[in-house]
């Protein structure tokens, strides 16, 4: 039995991850395609065109594999997770269907136009198909951090005679205080991913000699974009978002932050390492009393630690959290660091001929992602063990008429398929970013032509 | 409320099979018909700017199922665990199919991509197919409301069937050449010259074993659950549904000899809806049944999530759906017509 609990565990963990490798990029893109082709619009210039049907592209592809991979999704709610569908359905099914109607039905449409109905259609039509885009990626993301929201803090239910949750308050459900600012702190990750892929690409162009003058545009773009995401992302969102979890969640906080005793002026430990079976936290770098700052305004606040709470209450892998977190808002840090900097050589004109800046900004695209998953590891694992903050524990929610066998079947099954498809998805990004936004100026029906001349 | 929830679920349920249908059965037609390069891309053109938005009403069925009735969806998709999973790898399958095939200029490229694009639709519609007979037949509830069925067991429906027995196959069967006739029509509306041919050929082709299927299914039902008389017995207007049916049966073959393409994609879209809502209507109230105890069936009733969410729901259900019908009728009016190679798309 406990074994499928893990399997289940690792099965929703794993395709979930996986899936938002896709979405983070999409939703990142989508208003900086916007940018592009209002810059189109607003100046009558044909090179943000170019740039903005090149990063349709890559949208493009991005969109497919979070489509395909985020159907799963849907289903693994009922799949994997039957009794917690059964017993929060009542409330976060609102969410989940309110997602379908209102984001996917406008992505969905407005992709097909967007991609093949810019000749068609015109550059005003154009224009507002990538803001349907944007706006449908965008409510897709609310929708489901509404969802995860209520499970982190629920608001709005109650408690019906069979025993399971039921919504008795739709607003306080959309408008969960919670969901406020992780819906913000979330968008603001997605923001910095796509930029940081903007700036990746114009620094690639520029290092390796090719479409330079496209290289320079996405890194004026990429770069001026980051720098104001990464900020953000800093304060007012992540700092907002931690005071959520100090007054809802504080024993997550303290495992979060590896505060083991309760500390008045506590200290914030840059890095260390949990001992959770001495309970302390070996090897710490800290700078004093700022913990207690970040957390409740005051140098010398009581900090709850976990001697606080039973050990039961305790999240079951603390330094899976610890590490999480401290890899997020490390990366996230060095994020403002270095497009900081960059934005300020961009604004002396260094920027285009620095090479070493221009080296660390093209090797700097992975690890949004990872701040990105980091991030959503440490709001994950921080809830647990429950699966409803308060009101289900993880291990009773998982579907109990499906095997540990047949659990790990699909697990590898998915395994396997996202293999195949990460293999797919890196020749086809590869090609596009060889071929570049020059490449696609290319007169469409005399490519056309040329490829079915090959063809015949 | 629970009733007006049941048939707005089975409705958003019907238009994904009448949508995605036509895709699916692109895909299964698309290695017979379209014979070269040209024509295969032709085909993908046809489907292309819409497969996607179709097959999003699969996941906002599933999501108004989720929300409506939670304890069906627990029950149903942890119980139909692994045909559940092997349908999102097809769909995972068809999906890379249609967009990836035109991104690579080589001939084995696009060989390997029209092949998974066209096994996995074949797959899925007798996936879905059988999943229905699945719903009709019944399946093995305990008391808790939960099951686990194989993905076959001794092949006969009884107390301790599989998800493939001997009926589930048949209507596995039914819902493929339901769907190779449906997509046939589509294919055949949105082409011209030889690929037009072909698929009015494959069309009139398919409808003989469509009709034969048609009858056998139905007296397979009556068969393997008579309860689907009572409601026909109780609310004798449902005798309409099976005449609806019995009638676009006739009408497909009759506007396709006349070389009416759009009536007869028409009537394969009425035959669909026909057979749902039959389906639909013969199971009503229940939603599952069991083939174990009848006490333990879900239904409706027992099913159903609170009163004030389904009050609310539809009020968003509503005004979600009428922006999604608004974008849809833009959508396919602003790429309706003949698909040609020298427009503009990337297929």
């Amino acid at each position: 039995m406990d074994s499928a609990l893990v399997i289940h565990r690792l099965h929703f963990a794993f395709t979930i991850t996986y899936h938002y490798l896709f979405p983070q990029l999409t939703m990142g893109l989508a208003p900086l395609i916007v940018i592009f082709k209002s810059l189109a619009l607003w100046k009558a210039d044909e090179r943000y065109n170019r740039a903005a049907r090149f990063w349709a592209k890559i949208f493009a592809i991005n969109f497919l594999f979070g489509v395909i991979t985020g159907i799963p999704m849907e289903f693994q709610f009922g799949t994997n997770w039957a009794r917690f569908s059964h017993y929060a359905g009542g409330v976060i099914a609102t969410g989940l269907a309110m997602e379908g109607v209102f984001a996917f039905f406008l992505e969905s449409s407005f992709l097909g136009l967007f991609l093949f109905g810019e000749k068609r259609f015109g550059q005003r039509v154009h224009w507002l198909a990538s803001f349907m885009l944007f706006a449908g990626s965008w409510i897709s993301g609310f929708f489901i951090i509404v969802t995860d929201a209520w499970m982190q803090h629920p608001v709005g239910y109650e408690i019906a005679a069979d025993g399971t949750a039921h919504l008795n308050s739709f607003w306080s459900l959309l408008f969960n205080e919670w969901a406020l600012w992780q819906y913000l702190h979330n968008m603001g990750g997605a923001v910095i991913t796509g930029s940081f892929a903007m700036a990746a690409t114009g620094a690639y162009y520029l290092l390796s000699r090719k479409q330079e003058e496209f290289g320079r545009l996405f890194l004026r773009v990429g770069v001026i974009v980051a720098a104001i995401a990464a900020t953000v992302q800093l304060f007012p969102t992540g700092d907002r978002h931690g005071k959520l979890v100090t007054d809802y969640q504080p024993v997550t906080l303290a495992a979060m932050e590896g505060l083991f005793q309760t500390e008045s002026g506590a200290a914030i430990v840059l890095v260390g390492q949990p001992d959770t079976a001495h309970e302390k936290l070996d090897n710490p770098i800290y700078v004093p009393k700022a913990l207690s700052f970040l957390t409740h305004r005051h140098w010398e606040a009581q900090v709850k630690g976990l001697n606080e709470f039973p050990r039961d209450q305790w999240p079951d892998n603390i330094p899976l959290l610890y590490y999480s977190y401290h890899i997020m808002v490390g990366l996230g840090t060095i994020f403002i660091l270095v497009m900081v900097t960059a934005a300020l050589m961009l604004w002396r004109k260094k920027l285009f001929n620095a090479q070493w800046m221009l080296w660390i900004i093209m090797l700097s695209f992975p690890f949004p992602y990872i701040a990105n998953t980091a991030g959503w590891i440490t709001a994950e694992v921080g809830r647990q063990p429950w699966l409803v903050y308060g009101l289900m524990k993880t291990q009773e929610g998982f579907s109990s008429n499906v095997s540990a066998g047949n659990g790990l079947f699909t697990l590898l099954g998915f395994m396997g398929m996202y293999t195949v498809l990460s293999i797919l998805f890196i020749i086809l990004i590869w090609r596009e970013i060889g071929h570049g936004p020059a490449d696609l100026s290319r007169d469409t029906s005399k490519a056309e032509a040329a490829r079915s001349v090959q063809a015949a | 409320m629970e009733t007006l929830w049941f048939i707005l679920v089975a409705l958003m349920l019907t238009a994904y099979v009448v949508l995605d249908g036509f895709d699916l059965g692109a895909g299964i037609i698309s290695l017979f018909v379209a014979r070269n390069h040209d024509e295969r891309r032709l085909v993908l053109r046809a489907i292309g700017p819409v497969w996607d938005g179709n097959e999003v009403w699969l996941i906002a069925s599933a999501g108004a199922l989720f929300f409506a009735f939670p304890l069906l969806y627990a029950s149903s998709f942890s119980g139909f665990y692994l045909p559940l999973m092997i349908v999102l790898w097809l769909l995972m399958l068809r999906g890379v199919g249609v967009e990836l095939r035109s991104h690579v200029s080589d001939p084995l490229w696009w060989s390997f991509f029209d092949f998974v694009f066209s096994i996995s639709s074949l797959l899925l519609a007798i996936f879905f197919g059988a999943a229905i007979g699945n719903v009709i037949r019944g399946v093995p509830l305990n008391s808790d409301g939960y099951f686990f069925e194989a993905l076959w067991t001794n092949f006969r429906v009884g107390t301790n069937p599989g998800i493939l027995d001997w009926y589930t196959v048949l209507t596995g069967v039914l819902a493929l050449v339901t769907l190779t006739v449906h997509g046939a029509h589509y294919i055949a509306l949105k082409t011209e010259g030889n690929l037009n041919m072909r698929a009015r050929r494959v069309a009139l082709l398919s409808w003989f074993a469509l009709v034969l299927l048609t009858v056998l299914s139905l007296i397979a039902t009556l068969y393997v659950r008579p309860q689907v008389t009572d409601n026909f017995r109780l609310r004798p207007w449902g005798w309409i549904i099976p005449l609806i049916v019995l009638a676009s049966l006739v009408s497909m073959r009759f506007f396709l000899r006349k070389g009416s393409d759009l009536a007869a994609f028409l009537s394969s879209t009425t035959y669909i809806v026909g057979m749902l809502a039959g389906a639909a209507f013969a199971i009503y109230p229940y939603l599952l049944s069991a083939t174990t105890n009848p006490s333990y069936s879900l239904t409706i009733y027992n099913a159903k999530t609170g009163a004030y969410s389904l009050s609310v729901g539809l009020v968003w259900w509503a005004f979600g759906l009428a922006l999604a019908i608004g974008y849809f009728t833009f959508l396919y009016s602003s790429f309706r017509g003949k698909v040609l190679l020298d427009d503009e798309g990337s297929y």
